[in-house]
């Protein structure tokens, strides 16, 4: 299938495209790279009494709360060279400036720390972790660094709870993005979520989605599949239910500023999504009475996606870019430490000569307004 | 920025080659029609409790279809009266005759393979089967029918597969892609080894309720969210038989994704083969790229048709799957059904045309 032609057809309108390769120039912005949090221990000097004594007492026996959807030893987690002999691969601040921040040259990097806080089904401990994680990601990351900027982590259990913490952390303008796994208690678009998205707008900080599961509700509509391959296969469709579910719920009627960034989604699927949806509108629109333009459209506008990792096979990125029908849509990202590439070459092959600079730079600067403050 | 170029006519139906249509929905148009070919116990049952599914509702799908006829075209009401798709007489008239059908493949969406009392299921499984032959594909020959069974008893499905063994009539073994587990486990390998051994592909049709939640984040809100996840039923489909080994274990089995569009399926193709090349340890099993698996194993049928914001972007979706996996459907009488005069809004040269509209599925099911 990848890109073979078929016997009865060719491929039309040929597109000038660059090879896989190292970045043509510095100063691109990383929209996607993963410090590790070392352990829950970390946490504890940003944790109040009553959680500090908690945590300690439920950490004996070295338990952990690391994402299911990232088991730590799995080949995606962590490049096979940038694991370090001891401790996580993104843990140390002097491996991935070696690593990531120097050979790439990058201007910015939007740290995104995945760790089980945001997925928590207790919704006070989940905020509790957040929280301090936000704290611990400006102490120990931000003020060591001043390439870095970050996300922050909030946990959706408790709505009001994420919109306090979005509002408290927001005022470091090293913040720059709140962030949400791609899979938890309820499609990302209904209307308990919004309280997170009024804040959102007001601070101009875009929703970020991140792969990632609560594993609340099975990846599939038939039950939890056997292998982590498949789990990372179906990360795909969870971003398709919350691109459709964000729009659907109106959430963009009701916040006209908002923007999502779709994190780690592979990109391929959208096109296919665009015009199943798109169509459908036309014939269910009354449904959706909120919905005032094509769904293409409200995508073009509403959402970005990274690049890393990018499905499609070389030959046809320009063919499937074409099919979205924008560039202004694509953040570039290395999603370091994680496994999508080998060597040097970042930049995924295929991608059309003129998008380069949109990808790099001007596509994340303008998707996130605080880069421009500094 | 649409093509306003005129609706591409399709070669085939100009040349009166016939067409072969892979969903049609035939429903019963009284009380009682399918009851009366079950066991008397089971028709008691039936009458008195229903078929119990995962839904709220007795009488309207979970997510109505919020459009006039509540999911069906409205000029598809018989005018005898009785649902759209129960009128035999009517069917003729309206789509076999006019549209040139050289086949058309029932797809009964029979809801005994989502019935909580898998006995009652079964049941309602053989009556659908029985109701098939005698109500259509008896009267009418250019009609073929789906061999339903229940998939969460298996046991139950094998037997009743065996049943119609060599019954011309039956044309695919039929059960839903949403299952109590994920369709490539191994407690579903011998519905596929009975479908196999008796050259039967296996077709799976959207269905609008299931036991699990239709996303990874619970139950979405609309019907626009739900069609779009019909779409994800079937690639999880494809990812679990390909991910657990099916057709390594099974080499002749053929399978027939219904009703689930194709835009999907080749970046299915890509991410499938990405993870596997990422993580060979855990699937040691999968010998091949998974891509080449869909490409020897699986077909689609087009409808609903996908449509680009530029048409001839459908002909590098068509390039990626392979236009030798993709097989022509109306979903009539339902209200997105694809007329194939206007399906296609690009013009596909006449081999791809005759074999998406007619060739492919004759080979599939084995039509002369």
């Amino acid at each position: 299938m990848a890109g073979r032609p078929h016997q009865w057809l060719r491929s039309s309108d040929e597109i000038p495209t660059m090879p896989r390769m190292k970045l043509p120039y510095s100063g691109a912005i990383d929209c996607d790279l993963h410090p590790a949090l070392p352990g829950t221990e970390s946490l504890l000097p940003y944790l109040d009494a009553y959680w500090r004594d908690t945590m300690v007492m439920i950490m004996k026996g070295n338990a952990r709360m690391e994402l299911n959807s990232y088991p730590p030893n799995a080949p995606l987690t962590a490049r096979p060279d940038w694991r370090p002999k001891q401790g996580k691969a993104g843990g140390d601040l002097a491996q991935v400036r070696s690593q990531a921040l120097d050979p790439f040259q990058i201007k910015f990097a939007i740290c995104n720390c995945l760790y089980g806080a945001m997925a928590a089904y207790n919704p006070d401990l989940g905020a509790a972790l957040c929280r301090a994680m936000n704290d611990w990601m400006a102490a120990e990351w931000l003020d060591k660094e001043p390439r870095l900027r970050a996300s922050i982590v909030v946990s959706l259990m408790d709505p009001d709870a994420a919109a306090e913490e979005i509002e408290r952390r927001a005022a470091d303008k090293r913040f720059v993005q709140v962030l949400m796994l791609a899979a938890g208690e309820m499609p990302l678009g209904r209307r308990a979520y919004w309280p997170i998205y009024r804040i959102a707008e007001r601070l101009k900080l875009p929703i970020g989605v991140h792969a990632g599961s609560m594993m609340r509700h099975a990846q599939t509509q038939s039950g939890y599949v056997s292998y982590h391959a498949e789990d990372y296969v179906h990360q795909a469709q969870a971003f398709a239910t919350q691109t459709i579910s964000f729009f659907a719920e109106g959430v963009f009627a009701k916040f006209p500023e908002l923007r999502v960034v779709l994190i780690e989604s592979g990109v391929s699927w959208l096109p296919g999504l665009m015009w199943r949806v798109s169509k459908d509108w036309r014939g269910v629109r009354t449904e959706v009475p909120w919905i005032k333009k094509i769904p293409a459209d409200i995508i073009r506008d509403h959402f970005r996606l990274t690049i890393q990792p990018l499905d499609a096979p070389p030959d046809e990125v320009a063919r499937v870019l074409d099919h979205i029908g924008s560039d202004d849509i694509l953040l570039f990202a290395t999603d370091y430490p994680h496994w999508q590439f080998d060597g040097d070459d970042v930049l995924p092959a295929g991608l059309p000569e003129q998008s380069v600079k949109k990808i790099l730079i001007d596509n994340p600067l303008a998707t996130y307004p605080r880069l421009q403050e500094g | 920025m649409a093509d306003t170029s005129q609706p591409y006519v399709s070669q085939a139906r100009v040349n009166h080659r016939g067409i072969v249509d892979c969903d049609i929905h035939p429903v019963t148009s009284k009380p009682g029609e399918l009851s009366q070919f079950m066991p008397k116990r089971w028709a008691d049952i039936f009458n008195t409790y229903g078929a119990r599914v995962a839904q709220p509702f007795i009488g309207m799908v979970p997510y109505p279809r919020m459009t006039a006829g509540n999911g069906s075209r409205l000029d598809a009401f018989p005018p005898t009266g009785g649902a759209p798709g129960s009128d035999l007489t009517f069917m003729r008239q309206q789509l076999l005759d006019p549209l040139g059908i050289e086949y058309g493949v029932l797809q009964p969406l029979s809801i005994g393979s989502q019935t909580f009392d898998q006995g009652l299921g079964a049941a309602i499984c053989s009556a659908s089967n029985e109701w098939q032959m005698a109500m259509w594909t008896g009267p009418e020959p250019r009609l073929k029918a789906s061999l339903c069974v229940t998939q969460d008893d298996p046991d139950a499905a094998v037997a009743e597969i065996a049943r119609h063994a060599g019954n011309p009539q039956f044309v695919q073994v039929s059960i839903p892609p949403r299952a109590n587990e994920p369709l490539g486990r191994k407690r579903y390998w011998p519905i596929y080894r009975a479908a196999a051994e008796r050259n039967l592909p296996i077709a799976l049709h959207s269905a609008a309720y299931g036991p699990g939640a239709n996303s990874g984040s619970g139950w979405m809100s609309y019907y626009i969210e739900e069609h779009y996840a019909f779409a994800h039923s079937l690639q999880s489909v494809v990812t679990s038989m390909v991910m657990e080994g099916v057709f390594e274990e099974i080499p002749s089995l053929r399978v027939i994704c219904v009703e689930g569009g194709f835009a999907w399926v080749p970046a299915l193709g890509w991410r499938l083969d990405r993870a596997w090349e990422r993580n060979r340890d855990e699937l040691a099993h999968v010998k091949r790229p998974p891509s080449e698996y869909m490409r020897k194993h699986f077909w689609y049928t087009t409808q609903p048709m996908e449509e680009p914001e530029h048409p001839k972007h459908l002909l590098d979706t068509i390039r990626w799957i392979g236009g030798d996996r993709l097989m022509f459907s109306t979903d009539y009488p339902h209200w997105d059904f694809d007329d194939p005069r206007q399906a296609f809004k690009v013009r596909l040269d006449d081999e791809l045309d005759q074999a998406i509209f007619r060739n492919n599925a004759k080979a599939v099911f084995g039509l002369e």
